[in-house]
């Protein structure tokens, strides 16, 4: 070809290297990584301080006796002995994982469930529904707690008083060894599956048109459609809030301390609640850093997971 | 309801265009799937402002009512005495002072810090971001609630505890906060600041007016959810403070609950709630196209 070249080249957009400065090269880059630190160091100093550090210690005082009233001894492997044969502390493990297996399926179908209505185009009120189906996310977990505990309270609560009218003796469900966590596990559903919705809803407008109209012409129903076209366009979406959901109930905590206090005969401690209590109100604080050590070491797990999954996500947007 | 009878008759009327007995069945078909769809919705909008009408109405309820059985859904009159036995039991105005400068403190604080860090691993070249950005990913996945002994051990022994400090510097920058405004700065053009760095503008310039200026959403998003989960937050207040000059309202709130002697003062907490929710559903309420997307976007949480 014989055109004309332009007399510049055009700049690189978007992420490209950056312009090729080679001639200045040692004393720049020595510039550029003091700049950089500079930039880094109050960030990276309040990381150092208060991840680094405190998570270097709890690993240390997990293998003591500390009681947080200076003595300590170092005891070996004996907490994490403990934390795998003492029947209460992995109650409080497996009620975690009844939690997140309660919890995250239930979440995800009612956030998806929302989220299928939500999307079609021919609903009125679209951004009504979504502000308010969303709003309980901003309400803090311990005041949706508080009202939950009222409504449900056998006593006074206008659940089992309804219920009643109808027939239904609801008695108290947070003195029921059986139901107290799926209870507490309900109410984390109610305050978070507007956020799983608001995921799902970004998931499914990522879909091509194209592919539903294809479906339609071959014939397929809603169901069908939902089956070859919905559900493996949110395949990506759809993997990370599994694992998001699970790394968010293996952190429970706020609804159990302030509805259930653990109870009754610890049927809804967690890991979390765990930590709390063994480590702030009966101060074994050696105890306590094992505890944390095994959900540290869960959520690395998942969230390496994650991370191999949102690489994968962004691949598949791009 | 108005809305609703004026936005929808699409589906009746162009229903006239091809042969009138398929029309009318598919027109038919289209309404019932559309009024099924928006019964759908209304349930989940019942479900999720169901609890909050019910905190509202039983704030202004007369306490005897609020423990009464059987319970009022709408109370007999409104009265603000849950609002005195609150402010009789816990100090709620300084309460919800230091929710206030406890969020918005962290908020501040973690805007500047982490977009600082992040418009070094973004947009300086240096030897070495790789590695740190690594290792800052491998952080972002250790829970803060695997860290409270050792953090409570350590914000005493600075003497920290019961303090605005112990509170907030810990939580000055967070992983996930650089990490988004990371992203989000790779995606603006690099020739935005080439120009200027070839014009001699020093890093902190580049940075300041141009970089910041540029990425309005992404600050804004991280603003909105460090304010929102810091002053939601439950579980730090509740460990660093044990002294209520200095203590946010949700863990105040949470302490009333096991402070009551037989029946829970349900009045007086539905009041404490209602204090709580009110600014964040406001400032929801304001931006909440921006706080939908900014989720939908980054997927950002806790």
């Amino acid at each position: 070809m014989t055109t004309v070249q332009p007399a510049y080249r055009a700049p690189k957009r978007l992420g490209g290297p950056p312009p090729d400065r080679s001639g200045q090269i040692a004393r720049h880059d020595r510039g550029r990584a003091l700049r950089a630190t500079a930039f880094l160091a109050p960030a990276l100093a309040v990381i150092i301080a208060f991840v680094f550090v405190p998570a270097l210690s709890a690993l240390r005082l997990s293998f003591t006796d500390a009681s947080g009233f200076g003595q300590e001894s170092w005891i070996g492997l004996e907490n994490y002995v403990t934390v795998f044969t003492d029947p209460n502390t992995l109650r409080a493990i497996w009620n975690t994982m009844l939690y997140a297996l309660m919890y995250g399926p239930l979440v995800i179908a009612v956030g998806l469930g929302a989220a299928l209505l939500l999307n079609r185009k021919d609903v009125p009120l679209r951004s009504f529904f979504r502000t308010i189906i969303f709003l309980p996310f901003v309400i803090s977990m311990a005041v949706a707690s508080l009202a939950w505990a009222f409504l449900l309270d056998p006593n006074l609560g206008l659940i089992p008083y309804w219920l009643g009218t109808i027939g239904i003796q609801m008695g108290d469900i947070f003195a029921s060894t059986t139901w107290a966590l799926p209870a507490v596990t309900a109410v984390a559903i109610w305050k978070n599956f507007g956020y799983f919705m608001v995921i799902f809803l970004a998931g499914l407008q990522g879909i091509p048109r194209y592919l539903y109209e294809a479906a339609i012409l071959d014939g397929a129903g809603a169901w069908r459609q939902f089956r070859a076209v919905t559900m493996p366009g949110l395949r990506a979406t759809m993997t990370f809030v599994i694992v998001f959901a699970i790394i968010g109930a293996f952190q429970a905590f706020d609804q159990i301390y302030i509805m259930t206090q653990g109870g009754p005969d610890r049927a809804t401690e967690t890991i979390v609640y765990r930590i709390y209590t063994d480590g702030f109100r009966d101060f074994r604080m050696g105890f306590a850093s094992a505890v944390s050590y095994v959900l540290l070491v869960i959520t690395l797990a998942l969230g390496l997971i994650q991370l191999r999954i949102g690489a994968k996500r962004e691949q598949d947007l791009e | 309801m108005n809305q609703t009878t004026t936005a929808s008759p699409a589906p009746v009327g162009p229903a006239s265009r091809r042969s009138p007995r398929r029309r009318a069945s598919a027109g038919t078909a289209r309404a019932l799937t559309q009024s099924g769809v928006v019964a759908g919705l209304l349930v989940f909008a019942a479900l999720t402002s169901f609890p909050v009408v019910v905190v509202v109405l039983s704030a202004f309820s007369p306490e005897s009512e609020v423990l009464s059985w059987p319970p009022n859904f709408i109370p007999s009159r409104f009265t603000l005495e849950n609002f005195d036995g609150l402010i009789a039991r816990i100090p709620v105005f300084s309460q919800s002072w230091n929710s206030f400068v406890f969020a918005a403190a962290v908020t501040g604080l973690s805007l500047v810090f982490n977009s600082l860090a992040a418009y070094a691993l973004a947009r300086i070249d240096f030897k070495g971001r790789y590695a740190i950005f690594t290792v800052l990913i491998a952080v972002m996945m250790v829970p803060f609630q695997a860290l409270l002994v050792p953090l409570y051990e350590l914000i005493s022994e600075i003497g920290w505890v019961n303090t605005y400090a112990g509170l907030v510097i810990p939580r000055a920058a967070d992983v996930a906060g650089i990490f988004l405004l990371r992203q989000f700065f790779i995606t603006l053009p690099r020739d935005l600041d080439s120009a200027a760095r070839i014009d001699g503008a020093s890093e902190l310039r580049v940075f300041w007016s141009i970089i910041l200026p540029n990425a309005k959403p992404a600050l804004l998003t991280m603003a909105l959810f460090h304010f929102v989960n810091n002053w939601n937050d439950l579980l730090w207040p509740l460990i660093m403070t044990s002294d209520s000059s200095v203590r946010p309202l949700t863990a105040g709130l949470a302490l009333l609950t096991g402070s009551a002697t037989g029946v829970a003062p349900y009045g007086v907490m539905m009041a404490g709630s209602l204090v709580a929710i009110v600014p964040l559903v406001v400032l929801y309420l304001l931006v909440q196209r921006r706080f939908i997307e900014g989720v939908a976007m980054t997927g950002m949480k806790g």
